[in-house]
């Protein structure tokens, strides 16, 4: 029974993690946009590269 | 003098060189606009940041300062396909989003300490008929406390100050009798632990509060939800003024941004956003938005308009007052201190219910306390069974029974296109038997339209149409959007006060008053049969044509005026309109009680006569004339269009131009009420068969906690039923 002295800390520090965690999450407005969450996901790229892609067409050299 | 788009007045600083800006979007709802918008408004160059909110269906962008004007997002996303408009958070709703994330937080901490007060109590409940020995059952409880004890002091602080709230004010509500179970079960278990007992309620305390967080969480993510979309549809409505930024200089700025003593510019055609007194100008106003009276207004130097007015034949210049100057402004607001005031003296069932609980559940405890000392047991034993009562009868099914329920329909109101402005209308929605509607943009739409459209030859109402394009007047527009009219006819002349004229192949084209067209036999002939419609001639070198145009009645107002009346509710029509107007429409909709020429103070007059006969009144208005009677009635619903204040005062808003979402939450909120009600029945038997039990003495932890989820779970099931009702329409 001496592994409980162990075990206990160890399951309440687990929890504990989890615990921050989720407040963490909650702090930096991961439930702010649940339905767009959702969607994000399954998005076929990131538009974070588009600007450098569109911003300079004519840089385009003919093949 | 062209107006410039003026949106600094939502611009803030983001800090780091950046200029921060939210626009609420209309129509975005699926993963491809999402993308589509992200990636639109990124490619304009210093652009920093530009994200979707889905759920609340906005943007925010982000950009560095100074390099770009905020109309450009706005023309860019019209480019795409969105109408968006530049969004202020209401205070109401920065509030509303800070105590939704609290609640959040409460609710982790809350699951967190049951997950692991429970992970501790099933070895204590095996151990107990089996060999835990006592030092590691009391190590096991020792530690539930340390978890249970700080959680339920952090996320029992909703209900906590709830119940305080309504103590110190002499009230009970739902939370009083939640705190006092769970303060007494804590500090029970404590005691309980060290005197090396056998039971502690950590577990029942601490999943309680789970369980009542959830409810609360799940109702206040739909009130803000509501509020969100609530808010963007005011923003949508782009509401601005063309204010006088110097003599001669005129910029277009967002409503929010002018303050009393400005000095806006009204064309014709225009609807007025600000309350103000006219200056310079002359013209005829539109005040049926605020009045209900169809017919117009004239307006020059020292007239009083109101915001919702619309313009229609010249140009004024309006100084802008501060709110609730006018006369008419300042009677409404009397009458709708007085109705408001009356109005919450409503009592919703979840405190009527709490009311009679609260006593019987505590005299029910004391009863037990005092029952067991009676019989020979000891004062310990007594309060823990008394306690134990408590915790068994701890409304956790009856504190879910209503927000559950209330949660369920008014999501399944709002995709019915209902939203709720206050908590308790459901109930109240469900009791009505009573229906006093408002003529004038409630039955009506606010858009004018023309009647005798088909009594017209297809080309000559073509050329009307196209000749209507020439001006500004409403009435003309209306009629050049019902003849679908794209092309201008080249050459039109305005004659102010008389109409429009143009030549085409040699023949002149007149439109405007019959006078003017040679049509004054045929336009009274039409007055006679429409007493309502504004009459707009047309002519054609020797022919000549009128037009009725008058507000239309809501596409579906007849088949929704039959399906009231088939659920047993009585309808009947007040309005501040003229009599012809009113006989017509009520004939129209078959409606047989109905009263013209209304003021306000008549209209509360006639709702409190019907107050006194026991009926349940429902008013659905939108002028500013109805928000007095929109208060005073037991329940109230305004289309999206109204004033503000009506908007305001209203208990629920409908959105679109069908009327069928008034029906459609009588029926949702009659429903809603029978689980209501159902749900405390369940709450009720239940305890019926737990009470028994605890008083006996035979209750463990094992027990309290089985029955407490098994009942939150099965009236949460109950409220999931309220998403759908039989369709009794056809």
């Amino acid at each position: 029974m001496e592994v409980l002295v162990f075990l206990v800390p160890l399951a309440l520090g687990l929890g504990l993690v989890g615990l921050i965690g989720f407040l963490w999450s909650l702090k930096s407005g991961q439930y702010d946009d649940l339905e767009g969450a959702a969607l994000r996901a399954i998005a076929d790229d990131e538009p974070a590269v588009a600007p450098a892609v569109e911003a300079k067409p004519s840089t385009v050299r003919p093949a | 003098m062209q107006a410039t788009r003026d949106f600094s007045h939502y611009v803030k600083d983001a800090g780091a060189g950046l200029s921060h800006i939210d626009l609420a979007v209309e129509g975005v709802s699926c993963a491809g606009c999402m993308s589509k918008i992200e990636r639109g408004l990124s490619a304009i160059p210093d652009v920093t940041l530009a994200r979707v909110n889905l759920t609340d269906r906005r943007v925010a962008l982000e950009w560095k300062q100074g390099t770009l004007d905020p109309a450009r997002f706005i023309d860019r996303l019209a480019e795409l396909g969105y109408k968006a408009y530049p969004f202020e958070t209401a205070g109401a709703e920065a509030v509303e989003a800070e105590q939704s994330r609290f609640l959040l937080r409460c609710l982790g901490v809350a699951a967190f300490a049951t997950m692991n007060v429970m992970m501790l109590s099933i070895p204590v409940w095996s151990g107990n008929v089996s060999d835990m020995i006592p030092e590691q059952r009391d190590f096991f409880h020792w530690l539930s406390a340390l978890i249970a004890l700080p959680a339920a002091a952090y996320a029992g602080q909703p209900f906590f100050r709830s119940a305080w709230n309504a103590l110190s004010t002499r009230n009970v509500n739902m939370d009083v009798p939640i705190s006092i179970g769970v303060i007494l079960a804590l500090g029970m278990s404590v005691v309980e632990t060290i005197n090396h007992a056998e039971h502690a309620y950590f577990d029942a305390a601490i999943m309680l509060l789970t369980f009542l967080l959830v409810g609360r969480y799940l109702d206040q993510s739909m009130r803000r939800r509501t509020r969100a979309v609530a808010g963007n549809l005011a923003a949508l409505k782009a509401e601005t003024a063309t204010k006088f930024v110097g003599p001669d200089e005129i910029s277009e700025v967002p409503v929010a941004a002018i303050d009393p003593g400005d000095i806006v510019l009204l064309r014709p055609g225009e609807r007025c956003a600000v309350d103000g007194t006219v200056i310079e100008g002359r013209s005829e106003i539109d005040q049926s938005l605020i009045t209900g009276e169809t017919r117009h207004v004239a307006a020059e130097q020292g007239t009083a308009v109101y915001a919702g007015s619309l313009n229609m034949t010249g140009t004024l210049r309006v100084r802008v007052s501060a709110a609730s100057e006018g006369t008419l402004l300042a009677e409404i607001t009397r009458l709708l201190d007085n109705a408001l005031q009356a109005r919450s003296r409503y009592v919703r069932l979840a405190d009527r219910a709490s009311r009679l609980y609260a006593p019987v559940v505590h005299a029910t405890a004391l009863l037990t306390i005092l029952g067991w000392v009676l019989f020979g047991a000891s004062w310990h034993d007594a309060i823990v069974t008394g306690v134990a009562v408590l915790i068994i009868t701890c409304p956790c099914a009856l504190g879910l029974a209503i927000p559950t329920v209330q949660t369920v329909a008014s999501g399944a109101m709002f995709r019915a296109g209902v939203l709720l402005n206050s908590g308790d209308s459901i109930e109240r929605l469900a009791e009505v038997d009573h229906i006093i509607f408002d003529k004038t943009g409630t039955l009506t739409l606010p858009d004018l339209e023309v009647v005798n459209a088909s009594g017209i030859p297809e080309d000559v109402f073509k050329l009307a149409g196209q000749l209507a394009l020439a001006s500004h007047h409403p009435v003309a527009a209306a009629l050049a959007r019902a003849a679908n009219a794209k092309a201008p006819l080249a050459g039109a002349v305005e004659e102010p006060g008389q109409g429009v004229r143009a030549t085409l192949d040699g023949r002149e084209l007149r439109l405007g008053r019959p006078s003017f067209c040679d049509a004054e036999q045929l336009a009274s002939d039409s007055q006679d049969l429409d007493p309502e419609a504004s009459i707009v001639a047309f002519s054609d070198g020797e022919k000549s044509y009128v037009f009725c145009v008058r507000q239309g009645l809501r596409p579906d107002a007849q088949a929704m005026i039959s399906a009231l009346q088939l659920r047993n509710i009585k309808v009947e029509i007040l309005s501040g309109d003229r009599e012809p107007a009113v006989r017509a429409a009520a004939r129209a909709l078959g409606v047989s009680d109905w009263w013209a020429g209304v003021t306000p103070a008549d209209k509360i007059a006639r709702i409190e006569e019907l107050k006194a006969q026991g009926t349940k009144v429902m008013m659905v208005g939108d002028g500013l004339n109805d928000a007095p009677s929109l208060a005073a009635a037991h329940v109230s619903m305004s289309p999206i269009s109204a004033a503000h204040l009506s908007q305001a005062t209203a208990d629920l808003v409908f959105l679109g131009k069908p009327l069928a979402p008034v029906v459609a939450a009588i029926d949702f909120s009659r429903k809603a009420l029978l689980l209501m009600r159902q749900n405390l029945w369940l709450a009720v038997v239940y305890n019926f068969l737990a009470v028994p039990v605890a008083i006996s003495g035979v209750v463990t932890p094992l027990i309290a906690a089985a029955a407490m989820s098994g009942s939150s779970i099965l009236v949460m099931l109950n409220a999931l039923r309220a998403r759908r009702v039989a369709d009794r329409r056809s």
